[in-house]
């Protein structure tokens, strides 16, 4: 009839539904990225099946079991890494790695650093929700100052990483930050990416209800929703080092940080091979259209 | 692929409950689909509906919570912004007009 009731069939068309209610805590914000993820994939008109989503472990890596389209589950922290193999071995595909704080930058952080540095062309989004979800609420490169978890009872003292920083360090194209309470500029900002070519990358403070903000007292999904709302400041272009947020008393940076072109490694690896083997160098297309 | 889809639709209903539409009359602006259970009452649809034409239910889903409901359905847009927040896919909104 209009718009939004075609929006819903195709969001149902996208998800598992047989699966639904997902594992997800009441609240938990990895639901809202899945959400604003599905919509931009439907914005975009991206070809589902030229889509692949890649996930390790915890609670954000189980997002790939609620998609119906092509999605694999890794070992812990390999999300970046089987991603990488896969746009290889077949360069029209989008890949996308989607996964948590510690998935993608604890255990996985090797392969985020060198992803980025390569260029390889694939979207990252990491639902940071300030600790190991799945686990038990452990501590995480991630968690703020001050904040507990079971492996920091009383408060971590550590200083946490700031992705966006490491990103753009590391040579990422695209880098922006939103949080769960920035529905709308999340989605614009997946559909930017989705069309990028390169490492972009998107990180999304979440609430992870059970565990962080119990843990810490510090309220319901609903409350860190405001707390988000509150704090947040939207600075595009903004110098990723202003984009720390070490403790709970700094704003949220959140916006575009990062928007520039670079060639990625398809490109330089078939520039430079071209150039120093000439006519023996046959380019890579793909399974079915390479002929060797 | 459509195939798959319509297997999980029709898993769907023992599952996941049936789509619930508010009385669609001529003058609405627009209206919610609720499905109430896939709903686990964080109430995110709840606060942050422009308009605030949705309230919690008195009763529970299966799974003991507290769904939404349209309140004030001559309000309702049909913007979908309850749709884009919802962690859970129990809610959609969609214009009439
Ligand atoms: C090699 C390996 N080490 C450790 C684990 C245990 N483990 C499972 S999930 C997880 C952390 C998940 O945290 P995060 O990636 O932040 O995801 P979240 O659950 O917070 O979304 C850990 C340590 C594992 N599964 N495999
Ligand atoms: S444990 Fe935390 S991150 Fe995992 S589903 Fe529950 S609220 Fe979400
Ligand atoms: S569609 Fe918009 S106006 Fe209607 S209930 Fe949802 S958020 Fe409110
Ligand atoms: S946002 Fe979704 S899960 Fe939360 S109360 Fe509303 S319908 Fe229920
Ligand atoms: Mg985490």
């Amino acid at each position: 009839m209009t718009q939004t009731l075609e929006l819903k069939d195709k969001m149902e068309g996208l998800l598992r539904t047989n699966r639904l209610p997902h594992v997800w805590c009441s609240g938990c914000g990895i639901g809202i990225v899945l959400n604003s993820f599905l919509r931009a994939l439907i914005a975009s008109e991206t070809d589902e099946n030229k889509v692949a989503v890649s996930c390790g472990i915890g609670c954000t890596a189980r997002i790939s079991g609620y998609m119906n389209i092509d999605g694999f589950h890794m070992t812990h922290g390999r999300a970046l890494a089987f991603a990488t193999g896969l746009k290889l071995a077949n360069p029209a595909l989008k890949t996308v790695a989607i996964g948590g704080d510690g998935d993608m930058i604890a255990i996985g952080g090797n392969h985020f650093i060198h992803a980025a540095r390569r260029n390889i062309d694939m979207l990252v989004i990491c639902v940071n929700n300030f600790n190991y979800g799945m686990t038990g609420g452990q501590a995480a490169p991630t968690t703020t100052k001050e904040s507990c978890g079971t492996t920091a009872p009383y408060g971590s003292f550590e200083n946490p990483f700031n992705l966006p920083f490491i990103a753009d360090a590391c040579g990422a194209v695209y880098v922006a930050r939103w949080t769960a309470f920035h529905v709308r500029q999340l989605q614009l900002s997946i559909q930017e990416a989705l069309k990028k070519k390169g490492f972009s990358f998107i990180e999304i403070f979440s609430q992870c209800t059970e565990l962080f903000l119990r843990k810490n007292k510090y309220g319901a999904g609903l409350d860190e929703m405001k707390f988000f709302k509150q704090n947040s400041v939207i600075k595009n272009g903004a110098d990723t080092r202003e984009a720390e947020f070490n403790s709970r008393n700094d704003k949220i940076v959140v916006g575009k940080f990062v928007d520039r072109e670079r060639p990625d490694f398809k490109e330089s690896m078939d520039g430079y091979f071209g150039k120093v083997l000439k006519d023996k160098f046959i380019r890579y297309e793909g399974p079915l259209q390479t002929k060797i | 692929m459509k195939e798959k889809n319509l297997e999980d639709q029709n898993f769907s209903s023992p599952r996941g409950g049936e789509w619930i539409e508010t009385q669609t009359q001529q003058k609405l602006k627009g209206t919610v689909a609720i499905i109430r259970e896939r709903c686990k009452g964080c109430g995110y649809c709840i606060e942050f509906c422009p308009l605030k034409c949705l309230e919690f239910s008195k009763e529970f889903n299966g799974k003991g919570y507290h769904y939404p409901h349209i309140k004030f359905p001559e309000k309702c847009t049909g913007c979908d912004l309850c749709g884009m927040y919802c962690p859970d896919f129990a809610i959609f909104g969609k214009k009439l007009l």
